[in-house]
């Protein structure tokens, strides 16, 4: 495997990831424009507790959970302030809570500031794979529970979720903290793949696409993130070679204007995202569900 | 236990300067099958909501199985034995028949069971539903979406899910509300065989063929006070009742 291809395995693992830490509060219908909060808290704290010079030396089997965790707990904490908004004020305190703690991290002279942190243990693509299998079988399963039809139905219509015995708030506070433990994840596993982070990776055009990932991808199946994060994360590649295989000064160029065309037609013919119930449906369900009726 | 499923005690609610609902007090035995009924904008899906939990109650008191559930939120409801319907449907358009179905069962379940999957060898909660719907008459196929399905079907199974959650009583909001005759008559047996089973039902209708079909009470509202309640056979001939449906200068 080339380096170029490894690399951008790499980046599609992560990328893959964080669209999940942003998928479980979207299937509760909590919009989170806070990405990279959660990466910065997760990178930074897996990075400090990597560091030998720095920080404390610890391997990385033991720096990496331990950062995911520790962000999942902070965002369980704030989840109570940030669950009170709704809709686009939601997206705003996400998205506030983003700067905040990129604010914080950027005069914190301890994690080295503007300057970043360095991390030592190296995470390659042997590691990044499986766990990005993890979390997407992980995310699978929890939505085909009954815990994630409670929280596919807190999409739908609290109110009545609430009247057959849901605790609304808790299902989303739920969302929101796995949310935060795998967006820690993404972050600890970031740090430890480039062995560097600086709070400048994790900017605005970083939460946005994240989110888009989510909403592009649909956020009805646990398939539409992974969709997502696929899509945005090769085309702009494939468009790149395209480029360079018909040799087009043009289709290099503009393959960012290309890629906006493609975003925005998306978005005009598949409104609910790009995989939504009905098409999974249409493609395995009338099958499976008629022999089940047969059987019956 | 008393054999009193229901008792509203001078329930009474505002919004702003509005009384909705003023000092309405009635009980419902267990077993019986009461119909809620009144002019347009008396208050009967406001008595529901306050009922469900939905709104909080301003004044009195709702006591479920001899419980006071007053102050309980709505969520904690459902474990008192109260389930219900709504007016429009609200099934969850994203969900498919049988998901919804299990998702009236929510409130039966442990945390264990709320964190097994349920695509997963069909289990318990998947066969309850699928059973549920075939008493039903229901024969959709189980991963249909439910937005697909035609009106009278997923009235039916707004009535199954609600049933899920093993209620002692059952609300109704308008079930028959745009059904066809047919569905209709479906509907009505639906509805007799849940309350053979047991279960006591409290319906809001307007079709008052549909009422004197189903039910053995009648409470009237008008104005969000109680004006009436009895059989429904003497409720087409109280006066009272026939002024607040009619008007005065109809009243001979």
């Amino acid at each position: 495997m080339s380096g170029y291809v490894s690399a951008q395995l790499s980046i599609l693992c992560l990328n893959i990831i964080i669209a999940y830490a942003i998928f479980l509060p979207a299937a509760t219908g909590q919009l989170n424009l806070g990405a990279g909060g959660f990466a910065i808290i997760g990178g930074y704290i897996g990075a400090w507790l990597n560091s030998g010079f720095d920080g404390l030396g610890w391997s990385m089997m033991a720096s990496i959970p331990v950062a995911a965790i520790a962000t999942a707990a902070i965002a369980f904490l704030l989840s109570f302030p940030i669950l009170r908004t709704r809709g686009v004020y939601m997206v705003l305190a996400t998205f506030a809570f983003a700067e905040v703690v990129s604010g914080i991290v950027l005069n914190l002279e301890v994690v080295g500031g503007a300057a970043g942190f360095p991390v030592d243990s190296h995470a390659d693509l042997k590691i990044l794979a499986p766990i990005t299998l993890g979390v997407v079988v992980f995310c699978s399963l929890l939505l085909s529970t009954r815990f994630g039809l409670a929280m596919r139905s807190v999409h739908d219509d609290e109110n009545v979720a609430t009247l057959f015995g849901i605790n609304v708030r808790w299902v989303r506070v739920a969302a929101f903290t796995l949310g935060g433990l795998i967006g820690g994840l993404y972050g600890a596993l970031y740090g430890h793949l480039y062995n560097y982070i600086e709070v400048q990776n994790w900017n605005v055009l970083f939460n946005i696409y994240v989110l888009l990932y989510v909403l592009l991808g649909g956020t009805q199946t646990p398939l539409g993130p992974l969709v997502g994060a696929l899509f945005f994360t090769l085309v702009p590649e494939l468009l790149r070679a395209l480029g360079e295989a018909v040799n087009s000064e043009l289709i290099a160029d503009a393959r960012f204007a290309l890629f906006g065309v493609l975003i925005v037609l998306m978005m005009v013919f598949r409104p609910e995202g790009l995989i939504t119930r009905t098409l999974l449906e249409r493609i395995l369900g009338r099958k499976a569900g008629a022999e089940v009726a047969n059987n019956a | 236990m008393s054999n009193t499923v229901l008792s509203l005690d001078n329930v009474g609610k505002s919004f702003g300067g509005l009384s909705v609902i003023k000092d309405v007090s009635f009980s419902v035995e267990n077993g019986t099958r009461t119909a809620l009924i009144g002019p347009n904008g008396a208050g009967k899906t406001t008595l529901f909501n306050l009922i469900s939990g939905v709104y909080p109650l301003d004044t009195g008191r709702v006591h479920l199985q001899g419980r006071d559930i007053s102050t309980q939120p709505a969520h904690k409801r459902c474990h008192y034995g109260l389930s219900r319907s709504f007016q429009n449907i609200r099934l969850m358009p994203h969900l498919s028949t049988v998901e919804n179905v299990i998702l009236g069962q929510h409130s039966q379940s442990s945390l264990a069971g709320l964190l097994f999957p349920v695509g997963i060898g069909r289990n318990r909660a998947v066969r309850a539903a699928e059973q549920a719907l075939a008493n039903a008459g229901l024969d959709t196929y189980p991963g249909q979406i439910v937005a697909d399905l035609p009106y009278g079907v997923q009235k039916r199974i707004e009535v199954v899910r609600a049933l899920m959650a093993k209620p002692q009583l059952l609300l109704l909001d308008e079930p028959a509300a745009g059904l066809n005759a047919s569905e209709t008559d479906a509907l009505l047996a639906l509805l007799q065989q849940i309350s053979d089973s047991g279960v006591t039902l409290l319906v809001v209708e307007h079709d008052m063929h549909f009422v004197s079909r189903l039910c053995e009470q009648v409470v009237v509202l008008n104005f969000g006070e109680k004006i009436f309640h009895g059989t429904p056979e003497a409720a087409q001939k109280e006066p009272a009742v026939l002024e607040a449906y009619l008007g005065t200068d109809h009243v001979a």
